[in-house]
């Protein structure tokens, strides 16, 4: 969230500005974004490694789960990436194959990155819109209460939650999310309150339109840019609270695994000279969440209207 | 402006008690016993055990009496665990580990992370610019229980320049480390907020006009520059500070510094509820307070924003 | 009463007869050695050390640090035979209830005689309900007569079998007689503690400030998470002989940073994670060590009425433990040592003779034809799969063996086991409360001599996970207690618990370490792994 919220300050002014000049601000944008080179690059490559994970699983000769008894307990002299044994990216500790655990790997910290996200823009976005059209009392009572949460230490929160709910899949997104919409009630409060006195929020409010349905129909979709940035740096954010909670041992079950868990696998042991069970789960991690971080900074300039 | 820091005090109040409530039922829902070890103990053991420590009361009793001390004799109790320490106790040794190596790494973020940031913005699409945008990606996306192991390899192992854990009173060697596998990902994050938000400053009219002047490059940077351009970084130190204590767990975890986090960790895992319940109770009132300093410090600075 | 063959090594004699045959140990420097000049040992320890009360400790690594701080009646030699620490001597009565033990002049570190009322003082505040210790049933468990009845709070602690006739001579009554009492008195709740110091500062009297101890070292530092730093206690009564001036226990959570700051010189032995002791031995010969452990890993099978109708079919139960090779998880899992097993005590246990099971003896190949058979009599096989949910607690090694064990399942019986890995409080509430189907369980004795496991088969055992209850393993136990020779029972317990297979045992443990070289006088030999610094000496390289 601190990132996500540090890469987005000053985004606020921006909108503000740019909810002007009205319809071609998309536009603008799209122009601008596909000129950010960086940016473009990293959508592809996002791209690449998703579709890789669809049609990776094709090439592979083992499973997830299969031990490739030949090879256990000689994992350091014969578990080397190879062609010829068919794992391309070598073995685990346990002598299963990388290639097959990094592609799943990569599914689930995408899947956990992506609907943690989503939660967190959920509710943070209705949450501040709610706040913000409403305002007044209600307005200050629910950031009161936004502001109660942002004291609390998340990340032992998250450890409390795991621990007392065992490692389901669905809580770890769910905790992770439900703690994650804070910052983003934050902002898209502050735009509301700018939008709210806008001519067509109040033509709406003089035809009698119910007020939530003025929230959902005419604040909402104005929301949409501030949203996406926001949205596209928390998942990457997403992706790197899944790799602590997994080194802390809380993460997935196996033999499902997830990006975090096998770095955190292959730091643990980085020194028995079996380098490529942390290299190619960390090339991964690494190459998404830099596309994720350019891909949202670049988003965020196209959205900006003041030329950097 | 006071105004606002006693209504932020105010709301502290209950957010802590909240958070006191809330840690409290969460640990109870946890299942297993801070007593339970892999031997099974006897009914009549584990009753007395249970005396001892108050749990045979009523729960609502047990978090009465809690709060009680905690409020009144700021007493957060015996460790469930550690059966010769007290919480004050384990905080009282952890916190200040924590604190040095916390402190240390906020300021190396922070200074480093700043220069680096401003050097980048001035000198744009130079070498320099390059390599702090190199090292900042690179320390952003490396988790620190990545770079923790391979600073050990590097300067334990490789070159033999620095213990591999330990704190020993806090002597200088055995801080390095946990210094830079702490403040890696904040001087990163800190460098690039930096660097955009100068190369905004640097744009705007004023700064123009102040170049126009003929004032002198560094000191169109030092007096008019700085300040503004400062603005996004000093609201992001709020979350490094709660980040720094958070990013502890791994650096006790690797290092063994006996630092807060540790002890966090350990005693959520054997369900020592004072343990726990006291340092998230201390976590939660600095967090409360580096986020008013962090939102006073940004008043100073903004001159737009009046309490 | 019986099993006395265990006692042999002991040198008890028979009733009335005093015993004062055995020396005390010491670290036996060769003539010649050239003794290092810092004389420094740093030993690495998993977790933070707990509780420095000798009534209180309960976790092996805190032990190891109060064996050095406080000294019981007796020690273990190198082998884990008792040897005289503050006792210089006992007599023991006609039935063997009622030892008198002969203190030897000692003092306390802060200049103190250590009296026989220590001993009094400690013992009752042992099994006193407001210690509240986790080892207060200790003294039960070793026959100090009334000790359960004031852990239950039917009498006072005054009340409890041990007195001090004099400052030097102390009288312990026991309920039954109890063959191997004495082995029992290097356990540290049945160590002294300095009554005047422990009612002076109450809870507060095991800061360093305060503490005051009766062993061969004194604490200087306890720094929670980081280390706890011992140094030489000059009042002990054989300090002349103690070699090592300092012993740091570090803590290191993680073992591969362990091995790493062993490399680097900082910590002078670690254990080695699980599958790298080949590697390591390749690399440091001399400084690898794996020597048995008196430690089985298994797998608790739900045996009570809750389990799935599936385990509850023996076939089942024994075609999954016929189908774990065992050689597998020990040579290409484990690598460090462990050996196979196939019955429940470990063959490395003192006078244990270890019973010829039949599926033990035969191939694994054949093991496994004959898995798929019991299994596709019970109804089950890979069209119609059996599913088992299996619990451990997160480790590393407790998640390669599961990975392995689940891939010979549903390679050889398409059984689909699920692994839930838990983290190790809820593991063991889970076990506690019997819900689950399939755990992983590991048991290592509390002294050495088969009962200490065989006792886990009993149906009411508090230890017994699994659940299981069969009329004539109880029989057979109660029948050992009192056999001439109880290898006879074991023998019978052991075979008939391969049949039930309420446990699947796995492998019994083996201790691997590093250790430096300069490292001399460590208990190889000692399958309890109990060591005193004062026996440790460092060699000049």
């Amino acid at each position: 969230m601190a990132l996500a919220d540090s890469r987005t300050a000053g985004l606020n002014e921006a909108v503000k500005q740019s909810n002007a000049k009205g319809r071609s601000l998309w536009q603008d944008a799209g122009r601008r974004f596909v000129r950010n080179r960086a940016a473009v690059v990293s959508v592809f490559m996002l791209a690449a490694i998703v579709l890789f994970t669809f049609i990776g699983p094709i090439f592979s000769k083992w499973s997830i789960e299969t031990v490739d008894w030949n090879i256990l307990g000689m994992i350091a002299e014969k578990g080397y990436p190879s062609i010829e044994t068919g794992h391309y990216f070598g073995t685990d500790e346990s002598a299963r194959d990388l290639y097959s655990r990094v592609i799943q790997g990569t599914q689930i910290s995408l899947i956990v990155g992506i609907l943690a996200a989503a939660i967190a823009v959920a509710v943070g976005t209705f949450y501040g819109a709610v706040a913000g059209y409403f305002g007044g009392r209600i307005d200050s009572a629910m950031m009161r209460f936004v502001d109660i949460i942002y004291s609390i230490p998340y990340m032992f929160i998250i450890i409390l939650l795991l621990v007392i709910f065992g490692r389901s899949f669905v809580m770890l997104f769910c905790g992770i999310g439900l703690i994650s919409w804070l910052g983003m009630a934050r902002i898209v409060r502050g735009q509301t309150l700018a939008l709210k006195n806008r001519e067509f929020v109040e033509a709406a409010v003089a035809s009698g339109v119910r007020p939530l349905t003025i929230v959902w129909r005419h604040i909402m979709p104005n929301l949409l840019g501030i949203v996406a940035v926001y949205a596209t740096l928390l998942i990457p954010e997403m992706i790197l609270l899944e790799s602590f909670i997994s080194f802390l041992g809380l993460g997935i079950q196996e033999p499902y695994t997830s990006l975090g868990a096998l770095i955190s696998d292959g730091a643990a042991t980085m020194s028995h000279g079996e380098i490529w069970i942390l290299a190619f789960p960390l090339a991964f991690f690494v190459v998404m969440l830099f596309s994720f971080f350019f891909v949202g900074d670049g988003l965020r300039d196209a959205l900006d209207p003041k030329d950097r | 402006m006071l105004k606002f820091i006693l209504r932020r005090i105010a709301i502290a109040v209950p957010t802590l008690l909240l958070l006191i409530v809330m840690s409290f039922f969460l640990m109870k829902l946890a299942p297993g016993n801070p007593f339970q070890g892999e031997k099974n103990l006897p009914k009549q053991v584990m009753d007395n055990i249970y005396a001892r420590y108050g749990l045979d009361k009523p729960e609502w009793q047990q978090l009465l009496e809690y709060v009680w001390n905690v409020v009144v004799h700021f007493d957060f109790g015996p460790s469930f665990k550690y059966k010769d320490r007290t919480v004050n106790e384990i905080i009282a040794q952890g916190f200040p580990v924590t604190l040095t190596y916390g402190f240390w790494a906020f300021l190396v973020a922070s200074t480093v992370g700043i220069s680096l940031g401003t050097l980048a913005a001035i000198r744009q699409n130079s070498w320099i610019d390059y390599l702090s945008v190199g090292v900042t990606i690179g320390a952003q996306v490396l988790p620190n229980f990545v770079l923790a192991p391979i600073l050990v390899l590097v300067f334990t192992l490789g070159l033999h320049w620095l213990p591999g854990g330990g704190w020993y009173n806090g002597q200088w060697q055995y801080v390095v480390l946990p210094v830079i596998a702490l403040s890696a990902t904040y001087m990163a994050n800190i460098a690039r907020i930096m660097r955009s938000s100068m190369l905004e400053v640097l744009g705007s009219n004023y700064i123009r006009t102040a170049r126009a002047k003929g004032l002198p490059g560094w000191q169109v940077i030092l007096k008019h520059a700085l300040k503004p351009s400062l603005l996004p970084v000093v609201s992001y130190l709020g979350p490094v500070f709660v980040g720094m204590i958070t990013g502890s767990v791994v650096v006790d975890l690797y290092f063994s510094t006996g630092g807060i986090g540790q002890a966090f960790v350990n005693s959520a895992l054997n369900r020592d509820y004072s343990t726990i319940l006291g340092i998230t109770i201390l976590l939660g009132a600095l967090t409360i307070a580096a986020n008013l300093v962090c939102d006073v410090l940004y008043a100073v600075l903004d001159p737009k924003i009046r309490y | 009463m019986n099993l006395t063959h265990i006692l042999k090594a002991a040198a008890v004699a028979s009733a009335l007869m005093c015993t004062t045959a055995l020396t005390a140990n010491a670290a036996m420097v060769p003539e010649g050695t050239k003794l290092a000049d810092d004389q420094t040992f740093n030993y690495r320890v998993l977790d933070t050390i707990n509780s420095l009360d000798p009534d209180i400790v309960e976790d092996v690594d805190t032990s190891y640090v109060v064996l050095n701080l406080f000294e019981g009646l007796y020690n273990e030699d190198a082998k884990g035979n008792p040897v005289p620490g503050a006792a210089e001597s006992y007599d023991v009565n006609a039935d063997n209830t009622v030892y008198t033990f002969h203190l030897r002049d000692a003092q306390w570190s802060n200049g103190d005689p250590v009296k026989a009322s220590d001993f009094v003082f400690s013992w009752q505040r042992a099994v006193d309900p407001k210690t509240a210790s986790n080892y207060s049933y200790f003294p039960g468990l070793v026959g100090v007569k009334n000790a359960d009845d004031i852990v239950a709070g039917k009498m006072a602690p005054t009340e409890l079998g041990v007195k001090a006739i004099d400052d030097k001579t102390l009288e312990v009554t026991l309920n039954a007689s109890v063959p191997y009492f004495v082995r029992t008195l290097a356990h540290a709740t049945l160590f002294p503690v300095p009554q005047a110091v422990v009612e002076k500062f109450g809870l507060d009297w095991t800061k360093p400030e305060n503490i005051v101890g009766n062993g061969a070292y004194v604490l200087a530092e306890n720094k929670a998470g980081e280390r706890v730093t011992l140094k030489r206690n000059p009042k002990y009564w054989d300090n002349e002989h103690t070699v090592l001036e300092t012993v740091n226990f570090l803590t290191i959570n993680d073992e591969n940073a362990g091995v790493t700051r062993y490399q680097a010189g900082e910590v002078d032995q670690t254990d080695v994670p699980a599958g790298q002791f080949p590697a390591l031995q390749k690399q440091m010969p001399d400084e690898t060590f794996s020597v048995p452990q008196l430690c089985t890993y298994y797998f608790d099978i739900n045996s009570t009425p809750n389990a799935p109708e599936a385990l509850k079919d023996v076939r089942v139960r024994q075609a999954l433990s016929y189908a774990i090779d065992r050689d597998v998880i020990v040579k290409n899992v484990l690598q460090g040592g462990q050996t196979p097993a196939y019955y429940f005590t470990p063959t490395a246990t003192a006078g244990f003779q270890p019973p010829e099971l039949p599926y033990a003896a035969m191939t694994q190949a054949d093991r496994d034809a004959k898995a798929v058979e019991l299994l596709t009599a019970a109804g089950y096989g890979k069209d119609n799969p059996l599913t088992i949910d299996y619990i451990y607690n997160t480790s590393e090694a407790h998640k390669k063996v599961a990975t392995v064990v689940s891939q010979m399942w549903k390679e050889k019986l398409g059984v689909v086991m699920n692994l839930q890995d838990m983290e190790f409080a809820s593991l063991l509430d889970k076990r506690h409360q019997r819900d689950y189907q399939m755990a992983r369980d590991a048991w290592c004795g509390d002294y050495n001599e088969a009962s200490t496991f065989e006792g886990l088969m009993d149906s009411t055992s508090s230890q017994n996970n699994a659940g299981y209850s069969n009329p004539d393993v109880d029989k057979l136990l109660l029948a050992a207690k009192t056999s001439k020779d109880p290898n006879v029972e074991y023998k019978q317990i052991e075979e008939q618990v391969a049949k039930d297979v309420p446990v699947i045992p796995i492998y019994f443990y083996a201790k691997v370490f590093l250790q430096k070289t300069s490292i001399k006088g460590w208990p190889y030999d000692n399958v309890e792994q109990t060591w005193y610094a004062k026996d440790l000496y460092k060699v000049a390289e």
